[in-house]
């Protein structure tokens, strides 16, 4: 017996725009409750929605990102169901004509490979608000989240574990980053996932198909990528055990529990879900023509998956540090200019994610938002080069970069950090080093098993001596030399 | 004072002579007299009325410029959103529901120093043709106390008929203000869809939905319009200027237009009572007198608006009141055990039966398995229904026709037979899938003494020629003078 | 006459519409629909299969707004014509089947 896990995705990602899809109420997460609701997104008698223009542009860049066919005309449908996080009772969201469709999404493996997930459709839609639940015998309904704009994407079912689902996420979350479109933030319910799951089993050279199973409401790459695997035991599990196939209406819907790591059944049938879509009489269509698309496209940058192929092979980087210097777009700008300013790719990546992240992580910024410049580190990393500073000073000599934006040139001055590598000067340090300490110059000549650890004392010294600006290199030749 | 028309009494109260309060107080003593009987308001507001009323004879007192509609007393019908009193729409699902804002038709109203008296009655949520719907009361037909004032905007029709307003504010989905204003005797506009701002206006079918003024003639119909009508950011259906044009209605009103050509579809007319297809055709006389040129034109798919429209407005109404849940507004029942019973029950509860049935029907036909058999054929009969106007329109400059089979009805004789019911709406309702304007303006009567009315057709955006070519009519007879015996 | 909708489906919809009806409203809209749904059917004798739809008559698209912020209403006005509340959230009975999504 052998089998396959198929899984098709359905992802919705807020969009960061500053206010709801339909009406000017900011978008702000952790306010208040229900003081982010006018009365176009409480759904009041009387009131209708307007577009947010920005909304739009954001998903159709989206679209363009994912490959998509980005149509000339798109047009808004209703969607109804009875829900109390849903004022209106229907959801404004894009049934026939979505905004963006046929597309692809590369999402890279291990070892450096990559696979193309199809992607069905995007469109927009609006999100609800929040129902909850912790306050005793009823429930709670905040509508600050109610109208804020969302992007579905719908995947084709062409995932075959919970690693590569991860992976998409992932790949996903870092592209709408790059963009500006979201901040992806999954603690915030900004990215939720929806995975569909079933088994394709050979057995006996028949071939059976597990019912679909739906999973509500992920919102943890660790979930989803959990909550796959689990699925993809239990359904096999299950099947061993009753034999049961897809069937028309035995899809499932199953939550998952994330203290216990299992789904849990919540309906039994596809219950008569009839959302009853039409055309929403209060908006008019989008027809998007060539200049507004050309407008659009111009805010597409370099995808991340193409920066990171990139990094490792023409600067040779490691598939990690590039996946670092790739998480955001601010570090991959950052990166990119400082390399085009001269620095050599292998050590401005060095600065950047030893120093650069270590200080952004400490004051909670990005790299980009440390106020330095880009050619300075560029600098910095000619200076590490030439042996003009050693590696251990870029450390003080980048924290002041941040600290006071001078020129790198001027902070090496004024820390003295210059190392020393005249090896006349040094040759006179060191004699008087081995002068101070007969005992380990002993150690050294004698040649047991204490001379190396001797041989780095005094090194040590001859350090300590410069103030750390002496090139250890050329130390450690006159050591040599003085000392066989 | 109370025989001026809304524009004679603008003037005159802004020349000083006479003022807004003399007026306000006229019409509350109007309301105190017959509004028991007539019953045309849902709520009245008599104390801010006067407040009101009072602040802009000051205004006028000091000098300062006021307002198109300056004191002139103004009711609006009750599923239009205000911040003073309730918003009904005659339901008890939201009988006591208090908007947080004004549906942009009351800004503009208040803008131009309109006094609003009332909110006026109307067929619960605007469905049906005879106010008898209204979830909250009764209201009569002025001219014949035992006969229904027409509907849905029953309550604004009733209010001008009888004197206990000047001029009224109404919507139309189809035919809620002309077929109204043609039981009760006077004007009714139903502009273009997408020329009056729908922000505001509790929705019943959104694609068809339509403001305008229910007045006492033409002029007042001109004035009306000239203060509502315009582009609102806050409806994305409504028509910027540069696409529709926007004119001074009143400016040219009294320029006949020349060698005016009318269409009429005598096949089609000839559904209507004797005494209403004689009205009409003394009507088209009058034009002929005037040098009007007649032709006879056959629109094939007017008799499946009918069939279209029931399909369209309630599947977008079954949508449209889904959000009256008693959840976030309005009533809610108290036998809910749980989430679900808030819904069922409290919708039970306060929907009337109509409503109830029109929701229905309209789930039904957007219900999976049965869209494309209803929802979608009648998206494509509408467009036909169109297609017909469209040709129509290249060959006249409008279209005449009754606005009723017949002159009103007597209270409770059709209400047990939604289906006949919904038959009498045949004149009216391929307006509203069409989109395009139309208007009701008295043109006789019957053996019974009940106001019959004449409709006038006009091409998309085109109101201001169709208020120039009711104005014709209205110069040439006196239908509009007269005044139910009620008043007299 | 071949009914056009029977009292099952009857129910079947007014469970979509979240109504609830008694034995007599059931038997009564079945009656009453049927009739009106036969009459609509009369659109059948058209041919519209070259015909496309018309949900809407105006002749605009694009209609957009920018992304700039309007005060909201605030909570107490949100909630003032709430039927129930719980501190600043709208109150209802306990739902147990949170699986709706967006
Ligand atoms: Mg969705
Ligand atoms: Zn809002």
């Amino acid at each position: 017996m052998e089998y396959k896990v198929i899984v098709g995705l359905e992802i919705h990602v807020q969009l960061c725009t500053r206010t709801k899809m339909f009406c000017g109420c900011a978008v702000e997460f952790g306010q208040e409750p229900n003081s982010r609701v006018c009365p176009v997104c409480l759904g009041m008698p009387g009131v209708l929605p307007v577009m947010n223009k920005q909304a739009f542009e954001y998903a159709v860049l989206v679209g363009l990102a994912l490959n998509c066919e980005i149509p000339g005309f798109t047009k808004w449908d209703r969607k109804s169901y009875y829900y109390p996080d849903l004022p209106k009772n229907y959801q404004i969201s894009q049934y026939d004509l979505p905004l963006s469709r046929n597309g692809f999404i590369e999402i890279p493996l291990k070892s450096g490979r990559s696979k193309r997930i199809r992607i069905i459709r995007a469109h927009l839609e609006e999100d609800a608000g929040k129902n909850l639940h912790s306050a005793g015998n009823y429930s709670q309904v905040d509508l600050n989240r109610t109208g804020t704009p969302l992007l579905e994407i719908v995947t084709e079912p062409d995932l075959n574990n919970g690693v590569e689902a991860r992976a998409l996420g992932v790949e996903l979350q870092r592209i709408v980053r790059f963009l500006g479109v979201s901040e992806g933030d999954m603690q915030k319910g900004q990215m939720r996932f929806e995975p569909n799951i079933n088994l394709v089993i050979s057995r006996d050279g028949r071939e059976y198909r597990t019912p679909i199973v739906e999973i509500k409401n992920l919102n943890s790459f660790r979930a989803l990528e959990r909550s796959i695997d689990y699925e993809e035991q239990r359904q096999l599990a299950e099947f061993l055990e009753s034999g049961k196939v897809i069937e028309m209406g035995n899809k499932t819907t199953r939550g998952w529990d994330d203290q216990r790591e299992v789904t849990v059944l919540q309906r039994e049938k596809e219950e008569a879900h009839d959302y009853r879509y039409f055309p929403e009489p209060d908006l008019v269509p989008v027809e998007l023509d060539k200049r507004w698309l050309e407008e659009i496209r111009s805010g597409l940058c370099e995808l991340p998956i193409t920066r990171q192929m990139r990094y490792v092979n023409e600067y040779k980087l490691s598939d990690y540090d590039a996946g670092v210097l790739t998480s955001e777009r601010a570090i991959s700008d950052f990166f990119d200019e400082a390399v085009k300013a001269g620095g050599d790719p292998k050590r401005v990546c060095n600065l950047l994610t030893q120093e650069g992240l270590r200080i952004a992580k400490e004051r909670g910024s990005s790299i980009a938002e440390l106020g330095i410049k880009a050619e300075n580190v560029a600098k910095l990393a000619g200076l590490v080069e030439s042996g003009t500073v050693s590696a251990s000073a870029s450390a003080p000599i980048f924290m002041q970069m941040v600290e006071t934006n001078k020129d790198t040139w001027s902070i090496v001055n004024e820390l003295n950090l210059i190392q020393k590598s005249d090896a006349g000067e040094l040759e006179a340090i060191v004699e008087q080093a081995l002068a101070d300490n007969p005992d380990a110059v002993k150690d050294v000549t004698s040649g047991g098993k204490k001379s190396k650890k001797a041989r780095g004392f005094l090194l040590g010294q001859v350090m300590q001596k410069t103030k750390g600006q002496a090139n250890p290199k050329v130390v450690s030749e006159i050591l040599t030399k003085k000392l066989g | 004072m109370e025989e001026f028309s809304a524009r004679q009494l603008r003037e005159r109260i802004a020349a000083g002579e006479v003022n807004s309060v003399e007026a306000v107080k006229g019409v509350f003593k109007r309301i105190d007299e017959l509004e028991p009987t007539i019953g045309a308001y849902i709520s009245t507001c008599r104390e801010r009325a006067m407040e009101r009323a009072a602040e802009v004879d000051g205004r006028i007192a000091a000098g300062e410029q006021v307002g198109e509609l300056a004191g002139v007393p103004v009711a609006v019908k009750d599923n239009m959103c205000t911040t003073f009193g309730a918003t009904t729409c005659a339901s008890k699902i939201l009988e006591n529901f208090h908007a947080p804002y004004n549906a942009t038709v009351v800004e503009k109203l208040l803008a131009a120093d309109a006094v609003i008296v009332g909110k006026t009655n109307m067929d619960e949520f605007a469905m049906g043709s005879s106010t008898e719907n209204s979830g909250l009361k009764q209201t009569v037909n002025p001219w014949d106390t035992s006969r229904v004032p027409g509907g849905s905007s029953g309550g604004s029709a009733a209010a001008v008929a009888g004197r206990l307003c000047y001029a009224a504010i109404g919507s139309d989905t189809g035919g809620s203000i002309r077929q109204p204003a043609s039981f009760c005797g006077v004007v009714g506009l139903k502009p273009t869809y997408g020329r009056v701002s729908r922000f505001g206006l509790v929705a019943y079918g959104s694609s068809l939905d339509q403001i305008g003024p229910i007045t006492r003639t033409v002029g007042d119909a001109a004035l009306m319009m000239n203060v509502i009508a315009g582009h609102d950011p806050a409806d994305s259906t409504s028509v910027d200027e540069e696409t529709a044009g926007l004119c001074d209605y009143l400016a040219k009103l009294d320029e006949p237009i020349e060698k005016l050509k009318i269409a009429i579809v005598p096949e089609f007319n000839a559904g209507a009572a004797e005494a209403v297809t004689k009205a009409l055709a003394e009507a088209i006389e009058v034009y002929k007198n005037l040098g009007a040129e007649i032709v006879e034109i056959d629109m094939a798919h007017l008799d499946y608006a009918i069939a279209a429209y029931y399909v369209i407005a309630t599947a977008e109404a079954s949508s449209n009141l889904a959000r009256y849940d008693g959840v976030h507004y309005g009533h809610r029942s108290e036998k809910a055990a749980d989430y679900v019973e808030v819904y069922t029950k409290s919708r039970a509860e306060a929907f009337g039966k109509e409503v109830k049935r029109r929701i229905m029907l309209g789930t039904y036909a957007l219900s999976s398995g049965y869209y494309d058999a209803y929802y979608l054929k009648a998206l494509k009969v509408r467009n036909l229904i169109r297609g017909d106007f469209a040709e129509a329109f290249e060959q006249c400059d409008c279209i005449m026709m009754p606005v009723s089979p017949t002159a009103a009805f007597k209270i409770g004789e059709k209400v047990d037979d939604p289906l006949t019911m919904y038959l009498c709406d045949i004149y009216t309702i391929a307006v509203n899938l069409a989109g395009i304007p139309g208007i009701s303006i008295p043109c006789g009567f019957d053996g019974e003494s009940l106001p019959i009315g004449l409709q006038i057709l006009g091409s998309a955006f085109d109101e201001d020629r169709l208020l120039r070519i009711a104005r014709m009519f209205e110069a040439q007879t006196n239908w509009n003078e007269k005044k139910p015996p009620i008043v007299e | 006459m071949a009914e056009r909708i029977d009292e099952e489906q009857v129910r079947k919809v007014a469970r979509l519409s979240r109504l609830e009806l008694t034995e007599g409203e059931v038997e009564e809209f079945t009656g009453q629909l049927s009739a009106i749904l036969e009459y609509v059917e009369k659109m059948n004798e058209l041919e519209t299969d070259r015909v496309e739809p018309l949900a809407h008559c105006l002749p605009i698209s694009n209609v957009l707004r920018e992304d700039v912020v309007k005060e909201s209403l605030g909570t107490e006005k949100t909630l003032a014509n709430a039927p129930q509340r719980d501190e600043d959230f709208f109150k209802v009975p306990k739902i147990l089947d949170d699986s709706f999504g967006a």
